[in-house]
Formats: C-alpha cells, structure tokens, sequence
C-alpha cells in the first residue's frame, strides 16, 4: 500500500492529482483482491480438497501418477453409497441427534431462569456472577476429562452416549447464560411491570411478556448449544469407546481408520457432509458469538 | 445498569406480595440455582478431582478415592517428570501455544483490515475465511490428514511436477516429503493448524474492537494528512491494543489446552515430537488407564490458565472502568 511521506501538518489535500489518487485506489484495490484471495484459499483448503476427494474412484486417487487436482475418471457416487450403507455413519448421525437435542433442552431448561435471575433480580452482583459463570466456560475439556471419566465410571455411564448428556451442558450453560444475559440486558421491563400490575403473577408475567420477546435469544441458545455440542471431542473420546454410543466427532475419526486401510473417500465424505451445515450455521450467528466474548471486557 | 437497579424498588412500591414466588429473594436465587448445582456438581467438584487425582492411585479400574491410603503425595510427579516424553510435551505445548499467537495476531491485524473493507462477494468471503473456526475441529483436522498424506500428498506431486522431489532433486530422492513423519514437519503442520483455527476467532475479537473505533477520530487524522501507516501505528493500534489482548487471551486458552490437533493428524508423533500436555495426559490416563498419572500431567496447564484468566478479568475491570 503505498504511503504519503508529506509531513503531517500544511498538507493541502489539493495537492494530490486525481491520476495518482486514482492509481492510488487501483493498487489499494489490487492488494486487497490479491490478499483477500490468499487467506480465503488458506481457509478453504482442507474443505475443498474434502470434496475433491469424495467424488473419486479407487484408481483415480490411488495412483501417484494422476494429477490430485483434477478428475483422471467420471466423478462417482459410490463412496457416498458405503459411507450410508456399508459403515456406523447412520448410528453416528442419530447418537448426535440424540444428544444434541437432549443437551439443547436441558440447556434452554437451566439458562433461561438463569439469565433472568441474574440480569433482573439480583442487584450489582448479578453482572459479576454472569461474568465469573463465563469463565467457567474457559475451563478446558483437557483439564476436566481425566477426572470427569473417573466420574462416568463411578455413575456407570461409560459406553454411553447418555454420558455425553450430562457432562456437555457444562460447557454449554456457562456460554450460553451469557449470551442470554446479553438479550436481556436491553430489556424493556415496563412491559413486565405493566403485566404484573394488570394482576399477573411474576412467573405469569414472565411467561406471557419476557418468553415472547427474547425468542430470538433463545433460538441463539439452541443454536450455539448444538453446534458446541458438534464440535465437542475430547470428552466422547474419553467416554465412549463403543461404536454403538459414537457421536460424529469421534465416530468418523476412529471407525472411518481402520488400522493402515482408509477409506479416504468416504473419511472425507463424513467430515464435509457434517462441516458445511455447520459451518453454515454457525456462520449465521457468529456476531453473537463475538459479542458474548467481548461484551464483557470491551464495554463492562 | 442504572434503569435495572431502579425498576424493582419502583414496581414493589404498590404491590402487596399476593403470589409466592412474587418474593424476588425466593425466587432469583431459585431461578439461578439449577445453573450453579450444574456447575458446582460437574465443573467444580471434577477441578478438585483433578487435582485430588494428581496426589493419588486412581486408575481407570478402581477410580475411587475413598481413604487416606489412597493418597501417595508427589510419587506420580516424580513418575512424569521422569519419563523424557514430559519435557517433549511441555516444551511442545509453550511452542506451539506461542509461535502460533505471534503468527495469529499479525495475521489477524491484516484479515480485520480486509474485512473491514467493501467489496463483491463479501459474505461467502467471510463464511470461507470463518470455516476453520466454525466447523468442529476433529474432522476438519482429516481434511490436513489427507493433504498430508505420506504418498498422495497434493503438495509433494506438486513438488515432483516442479523437478524439487524424487531421484536427483533438491528434496530426493525420495519421492514423498512424509510431512508427518519428520520431526520438523510434523511440527510445522501442527504450528500451522493451531495457526489456521484460531485466526478467524482472533479476526473477529477485533473486528469488533476495530468497528467501536469512532469514525471522527479517523476522519481527523484524516484531515491532519496522517498516511495508512501512520494511522495505523498510532491511532488503530493502540486504541486495539485492549481488543487485541483478549483476543490472544482467548486463542491462547484455545491452542494451549488443546488435544485434537496433535491427536487427530499426528498422535503426537513422529516419537513424541508433537505430544503436547494435553495429548500427554490423554496417552497416560485414558489410553494408560493410569488416571492419577495423567491428571498430573494435566495439571500443568492449571497455572497458566489461572493466569490468563486474571488478565482476562484485569482487562475487563479496566474496560468497566473506562
């Protein structure tokens, strides 16, 4: 990018011919293209050569004399076909269905009393309280999973994707109460106030005032609380060894490999398969995610 | 702030209480306590585990600590200290953790410049670019897996097409780079990885910053002939300088406790030389059934995170009191 090495002060903005503002601009543009296209291409390239691979046949990929980049034969569909019906692909898909719903409503369940107790009946240290749950979330999985799988062995949960159940909430109640303490805080609580001198009882007006209009905190809540639970790892790793009880994260990673034989078509086919939709998401609602993580330290 | 404080005083003023759980100091702490029973129960109680288990016998088999026999003071520290892997993994983790931050927030500063900035296509823009953050990191970490397979490496037919890999080239003659087999490779890809995850989270932490600049601050300098680097060196850079440490604050977190990179694309290999304390911990305890052991590996991660999280809240106490 180029530079004015004008001194500060007497700079006459006239000065400046508008063929070099213009080339000025044109380089800018050129650099930001050039730079734009690079990062891009660093994000995606897992992602893309996911794709590439998932369409291929065994003697395309597995030649080192093919070009990796282009299809040396049609493009197929079969490796989609063993994924759905050769492999636990299925049962992984409906084990994080089933927890990520179960850990989705026991989040809304805690969070929502939660975030309302904090920002709306308890006086100054409500905020202080909403910020030190979010820590809680910064505890990392690491640091808890060697105790935590004592814990699961000890309730005779080990193998089980009910395991999962119980433990993931931990993270997601901590963010999430967060977050929603975030909605409420620009609340119009005369609304409330109106409903409960019309005669409503607090946990009536409640229902009929607050619910409806933090709706879309609440469809946050879910949304995060699902895809945290997508993401999660470490703690189905060291709970579940079963494939029965798999989740996806762990699922494609230790099934998919068998021993020296990959199945790198369909490997690949699992991950984007899952990826994209998430991503998707995820990327839908990621401005709140930013939110919930600088509110606290930008604006206090 | 203000307006919350107020309100309730004001609403109870003409109410009698004619609803049991009208009574706020019944009902906000019942409200809140399922959240703190969660936390309590199945975050506070596994940290003290973690640390109980450090000083004990706990195995996968027996995980109960239930008497004093239990207890074997410092053997399992003298047990990790003593395996050379530890040091490997320690040292690993402070590398990787900081290489890959130094790499991140110069980066991070570049791509939030991009972002900030107008052009055709900008929101599939940002979806790729926010990819490596928003998708769940075990199964794009396959996707590195695969580009760096040991035989159908994309990059090493790249490099044989250009004559610098195979018989009689700068990197032969073997035909394959085995990216994941050397030692300084492995390395490298896991660098890159940790690299490559956290930009997008570090990228918008201050976006958000970058965005709460008011504009006539930037218009002045604009007016005073301050050129694109000056700007930036002393207006953005030290107004983001708050930003800016959160966001390391929390990719730092991200990268240093993490287990899936090196688990996933290398499983801490070629011998150790990408175990990090995390994947350590993971071998020893879960893998080792030796759960006291790995829970002292794990441990070491205790001091540095209750370190960042005073600088975190350092940091927000000041941005409260700003």
């Amino acid at each position: 990018m180029a530079t004015t090495h004008t001194p500060e002060s007497n700079v006459k903005i006239q000065d400046i011919s508008p063929t070099r503002v213009k080339a000025r601009r044109v380089a800018g543009r050129g650099l930001l293209y050039t730079l734009a296209t690079m990062f891009a291409l660093f994000a995606a390239l897992p992602f893309a050569w996911m794709v590439l691979t998932v369409f291929k046949t065994n003697e395309d990929l597995y030649n080192p004399q093919n070009n990796p980049f282009i299809y040396n034969q049609p493009p197929t569909l079969d490796n989609l076909r063993l994924l759905w019906n050769d492999t636990n692909f299925p049962t992984f898909v409906a084990n994080t269905l089933i927890v990520a719903l179960l850990v989705v409503i026991i989040t809304v369940v805690v969070v929502v009393p939660a975030a309302y107790s904090l920002v709306r009946l308890s006086s100054r240290w409500g905020e202080s309280l909403g910020m030190l749950i979010f820590l809680v979330y910064l505890v990392p999985p690491t640091l808890l999973f060697i105790p935590m799988t004592g814990i699961i062995a000890d309730l005779g949960l080990q193998n089980s994707k009910y395991a999962m159940v119980l433990v993931y909430p931990t993270f997601t109640i901590p963010f999430c109460t967060w977050l929603l303490m975030g909605f409420m805080r620009n609340f119009p609580w005369e609304i409330e106030e109106q409903a409960m001198i019309d005669g409503y009882s607090r946990l009536q007006a409640i229902w009929k005032t607050v619910i409806p209009i933090i709706i879309p905190g609440i469809l946050t809540v879910i949304i995060f609380s699902f895809t945290l639970t997508l993401h999660e790892f470490v703690y189905s790793l060291a709970f579940v060894q079963a494939s029965s009880d798999k989740t996806l994260s762990v699922g494609v990673f230790t099934e998919l490999i068998r021993g020296d034989a990959y199945f790198w078509q369909s490997l690949m086919a699992a991950a984007a398969v899952i990826a994209f939709p998430v991503a998707f998401v995820y990327n839908m609602f990621l401005d709140r995610f930013v939110q919930g993580f600088t509110v606290g330290a930008v604006k206090g | 702030m203000t307006a919350r404080t107020a309100s309730p005083s004001v609403a109870k003023a003409p109410r009698e209480e004619r609803y049991t759980f009208d009574n706020e100091r019944v009902l906000g702490p019942l409200m809140l306590a399922p959240a703190i029973i969660y936390i309590v129960a199945l975050v506070g109680f596994p940290l003290v585990l973690a640390v109980l288990y450090a000083f004990s016998t706990a195995t996968a088999g027996d995980p109960r600590i239930d008497s004093w026999d239990d207890f074997v003071g410092l053997r399992n520290f003298r047990a990790v200290l003593n395996d050379g892997v530890f040091t490997k993994a320690l040292r690993n983790t402070i590398f990787f953790t900081l290489a890959s931050q130094a790499i991140v927030i110069v980066l991070a500063n570049i791509l939030s410049q991009i972002m900030l900035a107008d052009f055709p296509g900008k929101k599939i823009f940002r979806f790729l670019v926010m990819l490596p953050w928003t998708t769940p990191i075990a199964l794009s970490v396959l996707g590195w897996f695969w580009i760096f397979d040991s035989v159908y490496s994309p990059i090493d037919w790249l490099m044989r097409q250009m004559n610098l890999l195979g018989p009689g080239t700068m990197f032969g003659p073997a035909r394959n780079m085995y990216w994941l087999g050397e030692t300084e490779l492995a390395q490298g890809a896991v660098l890159m990885i940790h690299v490559w995850r956290t930009l997008p989270l570090a990228t918008v932490i201050l976006l958000g910053g970058l965005t709460s600049i008011p504009n006539d601050i930037n218009e002045a300098a604009d007016i005073d002939g301050a050129g694109f680097w000056r700007k930036l060196f002393y207006i953005r850079l030290p107004l983001l300088l708050p930003i800016m440490a959160i966001a390391m604050l929390f990719s730092m977190i991200f990268t240093f406790t993490d287990l899936t990179v090196s688990l996933v694309l290398t499983r801490g290999g070629p011998v150790n030389d990408t175990q990090v304390l995390s994947s350590w911990a993971y071998f020893k305890g879960i893998q080792g059934g030796n759960l006291s052991q790995g829970a002292a590996v794990a441990l070491f991660m205790l001091p540095v995170l209750i370190a960042i999280a005073i600088g975190m809240l350092r940091l927000a106490r000041r941005g409260a009191n700003d």
